[in-house]
């Protein structure tokens, strides 16, 4: 006989696979047993997905997508947040969780992203998790983007008026896309209309598809390591890896002793500062959209500012170093390059290095932002050394990694500035930096001396 | 071989034909949800010209208007700020309105109708960001020291003279655009709307 319990969970093992998807993912997933301090960000970013969608789904209770002015003067839009600030009950710490959550969202990825360029997460065979994650970081993106327009405050308006400007930028169709983006001919109620459409349904249902696509593919593969060894190699008789640790209940532990820890300084940020000294709430977003005056100094929120600086450093003068980096890069394909890449990379510099000269600097700021967010999809093919791990890596890898992330501090600190000549030519350099860790990486990672890398993982 | 595993080429054709079928099905019930996003007939007919009384208007001050969603300017320019225009004209991009949009009544020296009244959307050519007024001329006003006055992007940092031409090298490529605009009456302007008669 078996007890009550086994016989529903057999009744329901029968219609829908619970014990055997349980198993796969959590009881019997097996993952290296040498996780470190970077590897609890991936599960943080779990977390803080979930806060959004809860305090979103509350916010959206109260919140009024309407930029019509009410009875005072003020835009419905606006005057909702307000509302939802002073008169809800519990609403002022929902709103702050999700305006702080968004800052909070982007400091996990960015630094579960930086774990996975430190040990060569994205490596053979973990390709499609990497790409997964660069188009999950792409919705994140365009979700932090749309959700800032909903307050419709100053730097909501104007930074809406500018990032979607910059499709204007693209020869012959630009000017007629952004009106079809904004459903106007100035950003108004129909954009900020679709913006919260998008920001509450569409995008989410992606970013969990993403999401959802982002694990598969981890738990086929597997999960990479700090020693970047694969623990699949060597297995007990049972098929186990012998540096494997089932992930419930090792890692569900270890998690959630990250959960505590990053809840705390998360706390503390919502009731001591959640504006995050302007960082985080921008103080002009406290002043209700006036489409007739830009705010003296405007700024994105801090997470975009890299991209952005990269977007403020091409200006007509730069465009040469671009093309002189193009033709470079067409040369050394020329010379070294299996035939695929001499074709694409003629194509490319038969199309750029003109159209450099034909098309004015802004279009080509828009492509550089934009090619800094695609480029890291490709980093698993970028990275020729024979080593995953920056253990195992060679001093000229290491100095590059350091170089770059220097140059990204740099890029974000100066886009919350505002620009001057001196400011516009280190953001230009860091540009440079920033490309070339990218398009260098296939040399210096080959001419690297690297260190032998260990037949077990390591583990005190 | 056996013949189950021959391809029944008869039937292939048909799921070919009817997946393109399907397909154009799809593509054309896509139709509907992409013109739902470009400007409503309510947006289009929002483009009625604006009245503006500049009778107040003293010299060197600005008034902003609203036409279409957008800031109009309506800078009134001392004989002074005037004569600043011939000297910077060389560090211009495009010091004679070329390739940036005006009228062609507008397509001067000074871009305007009259030499005083300068008439211009206060938008930026580059990433459509209202400028600031930066009228002081030298380094007191937070400028270069030799700043003859004009505008500054402040999202950006393009710099615009007082007849909203645009500097060289800077992210704006054209000179700021100077919308349809007619007098009513000597201190009566007419924004929008440039048609002679009646």
């Amino acid at each position: 006989m078996t007890s009550k319990p086994q016989a529903l969970l057999n009744w329901i093992d029968e219609r829908f696979p619970l014990t055997s998807t349980y198993k796969a993912h959590l009881a019997e997933y097996y993952a290296p047993k040498n996780f470190n301090f970077w590897y609890f960000f991936g599960s943080l970013a779990l977390l803080v997905l979930v806060i959004q969608i809860v305090t979103g789904i509350f916010l959206v209770m109260h919140y009024k997508p309407d930029a019509s002015l009410n009875a005072a003067g003020v835009p419905v839009a606006f005057a909702s947040v307000e509302y939802i600030m002073r008169d809800v009950p519990g609403g002022w710490i929902i709103r702050y969780m999700h305006s702080t959550g968004a800052s909070a969202f982007f400091v996990v990825v960015y630094l579960h992203m930086f774990r996975g360029l430190l040990y060569g997460s994205y490596r053979k065979p973990r390709e499609l998790v990497w790409v997964f994650g660069t188009l999950i970081f792409l919705c994140l993106m365009a979700e932090a983007f749309m959700g800032y327009l909903l307050p419709w405050g100053q730097m909501s308006f104007w930074g809406a008026q500018v990032i979607v400007n910059l499709f204007a930028a693209i020869p012959v169709i630009g000017p007629d896309l952004s009106v079809f983006i904004r459903g106007d001919y100035v950003v108004s109620d129909a954009t900020l209309n679709r913006f919260f459409a998008f920001h509450v349904i569409a995008v989410p249902l992606v970013l969990l598809g993403l999401v959802v696509a982002h694990l598969v593919a981890l738990h086929e593969v597997g999960s990479n390591n700090p020693d970047g060894v694969e623990i699949k190699k060597k297995k007990d008789a049972k098929g186990v890896p012998l540096d494997g640790i089932p992930f419930h209940p090792y890692y569900t532990v270890k998690d959630i002793f990250g959960v505590a820890v990053f809840l705390i300084v998360f706390s503390a940020i919502l009731f001591f500062a959640p504006e995050g000294g302007g960082y985080f709430l921008e103080f002009n977003n406290f002043i209700p959209a006036d489409p007739l005056k830009t705010p003296p100094h405007i700024a994105p929120v801090w997470y975009f500012t890299p991209f952005y600086s990269i977007l403020r450093a091409v200006t007509s003068d730069f465009l040469i170093i671009m093309q002189a980096g193009v033709a470079a890069i067409w040369v050394w394909s020329l010379m070294r390059a299996p035939f695929i890449g001499k074709a694409i990379a003629t194509a490319a510099a038969v199309v750029l290095i003109p159209g450099m000269f034909f098309i004015d600097a802004k279009f080509w700021g828009v492509v550089m932002m934009g090619a800094g967010v695609v480029v890291l999809g490709f980093l698993p093919w970028l990275d020729q050394s024979p080593v995953l791990s920056i253990r195992y890596k060679g001093a000229l890898t290491k100095t590059a990694i350091a170089i770059f992330v220097v140059a990204f501090v740099i890029l974000g600190y100066l886009g919350v500035l505002p620009p001057t000549p001196m400011r516009n030519l280190t953001a230009q350099i860091c540009t440079v930096i920033y490309f070339a860790f990218f398009a260098l990486m296939p040399i210096y990672t080959k001419l690297d001396k690297t260190k032998p890398v260990p037949e077990r993982v390591t583990w005190k | 071989m056996s013949d189950e595993n021959k391809t029944d080429n008869g039937r292939r054709t048909l799921v070919i034909a009817t997946a393109a079928v399907g397909g154009g099905a799809v593509a054309g019930a896509a139709v509907p949800f992409l013109a739902s996003l470009s400007p409503s007939e309510r947006a289009k007919a929002a483009g009625a010209p604006v009245e503006a009384d500049i009778s107040k208007l003293q010299p060197g001050e600005m008034m902003t208007v609203e036409w279409r969603g957008k800031p109009v300017w309506i800078l009134r320019r001392t004989k002074e700020q005037l004569a600043t225009l011939a000297k910077v004209k060389g560090e211009m991009a495009d010091p004679d309105s070329a390739r940036s949009e005006q009228p062609e009544y507008c397509k001067n020296e000074h871009r305007s109708i009259k030499e005083e009244y300068l008439v211009t959307i206060g938008i930026c050519t580059h990433l459509g960001c209202s400028p600031s007024s930066k009228f002081q001329p030298g380094a007191e006003g937070g400028m270069t020291a030799d700043w003859q006055g004009g505008f500054l992007c402040p999202c950006h940092g393009s710099t615009f003279d007082l007849a909203g031409r645009v500097f060289k090298n800077k992210p704006a490529p054209d000179n700021l655009p100077v919308p349809p605009h007619k007098y009513l009456a000597d201190t009566k302007l007419l924004i929008g709307d440039d048609s002679k008669g009646a």
